[in-house]
């Protein structure tokens, strides 16, 4: 056991240094992350302005408000989006893995008395953590400059508590999501379509592109069975108040079923892909 | 339950029972028609990449695998190392069952693979080691003990700290070697560990395995396509073919068995000799005064005093043949078999569909 740390611990280290290697791309494309949201922030701004134009003239929607959100609440759940997405989304962990069954690199995973899953979440941990801790300044920033949307303030402590669970179990909720897609790899070979399939719906289900209040009723309420939320609306979400309360605690229990059941998911399909792996191929 | 009893001293390291592996192949056309039809039916070729094979290897052996591209040689190595399960047949690697894939059989053997990379790039070498050390459980002092052997006996102790990703090839493959050594395997698999390398680097790690070898005792299977990897090497050759095992046994038998000819040289004190001579049958060339002939291996004797009987000379050389050029023989002659096999068995099967 004090074995396996070990090995984890250095695998970690060495993947920090391997990250480090790259620093010089960081600050910028850090930066880069907001300019999307620029747009989306103008669109509503828009649209709020001609629903103010309304109420002036004394049409309905007294409080100027979206699906329960004013102005300021809307640009906030963009802001906070990006946060959850800088803990949930994994880039290239799909194509990574389905590379590595292509090419025959996984082999090392068969030769070796290590786990491959175990490595990459190592991995993944150790680039999230050098990422944060350069990302940190540049979100700082742009959030102290926004903060006259944040209209609320800060939510109270167990909200807090909350959010930043959410936000811990949507890294691993990504992570083993992504890497189930990935290990389809054994079967396809190529995943690429896959992923681009999951690329759209995490847009749309995910809460990325709008608050998943705006769904219409029927697929709202499908929506709100699926992992995508996690991923993006619900730290959100519950950051804002938006969902409170004993709704908040059930939303966290789904979350982590979701978390586990992905969890089994990746390790069956581990365990068979290498079956047909060894028996098909190699 | 198990087949055989656990695995003590006195057992060979690896011993192979027929073992045999087959591929299913996607068969497709040329063209888009084909391409567009593939969608719908597509059309398998079974390949038996390893048919049948038998083979023991004692505790320390050094065996070298030669073959022709596609023999098989490689098939057999991913077999005893786990990494496929076979159709049929029986594998123990010291007491394992390689496919078993058990942490305790993975931990005692070690595969390097000349064409890919499994130390990190973007990292020094030492970063990867200390990896290994971890993932194999190696104590500290035993493992800087290894490294500091190991890295000094290739002479690239100097590299330790430099990126792998500006080594040369040659360098690059001195610290794989460390790297699959360092938990100091019983059983070590190497897959062309001198392809692309140049003169020196090749010589190099030869002299690096002989002399690893006969310090240790491993049991080291070896696939290579260089001759002198093997002549400096091997004493004990497999020749692979079509999956199957063609020869067994040391280098000098290869050639007896192989070749029934033997070339000789002779240097001729003048000219007209060589003319006399240049309708011999199994010339090979003439290059005045010496002209350089094959003879059937018993024939030698006579055809020599029938020579000397007529002509004066000045020098004889009788060599056996290039062991190149009687390997090459035996891969053609395989790939002949192959041919053959492969049109019988078209003609009595057709492909099968999924």
């Amino acid at each position: 056991m004090a074995a396996r740390v070990m090995t984890w611990w250095t695998f970690f280290q060495i993947s920090i240094n391997e990250r480090l290697v790259y620093r010089g791309d960081f600050m910028l494309g850090t930066l880069m992350r907001f300019l999307p949201t620029l747009t989306q922030i103008f669109l509503w701004w828009a649209i709020y302005d001609v629903i103010s134009t309304n109420m002036a003239q004394g049409n309905e929607n007294p409080n100027g408000e979206i699906a329960g959100y004013r102005y300021g609440d809307m640009v906030a759940y963009y802001l906070l989006v990006i946060v959850s997405r800088a803990f949930s989304s994994m880039p290239g962990l799909t194509r990574g893995i389905a590379d590595q069954i292509r090419s025959g690199e996984v082999k090392k995973f068969l030769i070796q008395p290590v786990d491959m899953l175990g490595c990459l979440l190592t991995q993944r941990v150790a680039h999230k953590l050098v990422y944060y801790l350069i990302a940190t300044l540049p979100f700082a920033l742009v959030f102290w400059i926004c903060r006259s949307f944040f209209v609320d303030g800060w939510p109270p402590i167990d909200v807090m508590v909350v959010f930043v669970t959410s936000l811990l179990l949507s890294f691993l909720l990504g992570f083993f999501l992504e890497a189930c897609i990935g290990l389809v790899g054994f079967w396809f070979l190529e995943v690429t379509s896959l992923g681009f399939i999951y690329m759209l719906l995490n847009f749309l289900l995910s809460g990325h592109m709008f608050p998943l209040e705006l769904l219409p009723g029927s697929i709202g309420a499908f929506v709100n069975f699926l992992p995508f939320k996690y991923l993006a609306y619900f730290p959100a979400a519950v950051f804002l108040g938006k969902i409170r309360g004993t709704e908040m605690y059930i939303g966290l229990a789904v979350e982590i079923a979701w978390t586990l059941f992905f969890i089994v998911l990746a390790r069956v399909l581990w365990h068979r892909g290498v079956k047909r792996y060894s028996g098909f191929g190699g | 339950m198990r087949l055989w009893p656990l695995y003590t001293e006195a057992m060979p390291a690896i011993e192979i029972k027929n073992l045999c592996k087959s591929y299913r192949v996607y068969q497709k056309q040329e063209g888009i028609l084909a391409s567009v039809r593939g969608l719908f039916h597509r059309e398998y070729k079974e390949v038996h990449a390893v048919r049948d094979i038998d083979l023991t290897v004692d505790d320390g052996e050094f065996v070298a695998f030669l073959g022709p591209n596609g023999a098989g040689k490689t098939t057999t190595l991913k077999l005893l190392s786990g990494v496929i399960n076979p159709d049929s047949g029986t594998c123990q690697v010291l007491g394992h069952v390689p496919w078993h894939r058990e942490n305790e059989y993975r931990r005692r053997f070690s595969l390097v693979m000349g064409q890919k990379n499994q130390l990190w790039w973007d990292l020094p070498a030492q970063e990867s080691f200390r990896l290994n050390q971890h993932i194999y459980g190696v104590p500290r002092e035993e493992f800087d003990r290894t490294r500091d052997e190991l890295t000094d006996m290739l002479d690239v102790t100097r590299l330790l700290g430099q990126p792998v990703r500006e080594l040369s090839l040659g360098e690059r493959m001195k610290m794989e070697l460390i790297a699959a050594l360092l938990h100091k395997p019983d059983v070590l698999f190497l897959d062309e560990p001198t392809i692309g390398l140049d003169v020196v680097a090749q010589h190099k790690i030869q002299q690096f395995l002989k002399a690893y070898q006969q310090e240790r005792r491993t049991t080291i299977l070896l696939t290579s396509h260089y001759m002198k990897d093997i002549e400096a090497l091997c004493k004990r050759v497999v020749i692979i073919a079509n999956g199957a095992i063609y020869h067994d046994g040391s280098l000098e038998d290869i050639v007896d068995r192989f070749s029934g000819e033997k070339i000789v040289t002779l240097q001729m004190t003048d000219g007209r000799s060589v003319d006399a001579l240049k309708n011999l049958p199994g010339l090979v060339e003439i290059e005045a005064p010496k002209i350089k002939f094959r003879v059937d291996r018993d024939d030698v004797g006579r055809t020599l005093s029938d020579i000397l009987a007529s002509h004066s000379v000045d020098d004889i050389v009788v060599e056996e043949p290039p062991l190149e050029e009687v390997i090459s023989n035996v891969f053609s002659e395989a790939e002949r078999d192959r041919v053959r096999d492969q049109s019988a068995a078209d003609q009595s099967t057709s492909t099968g569909v999924s």
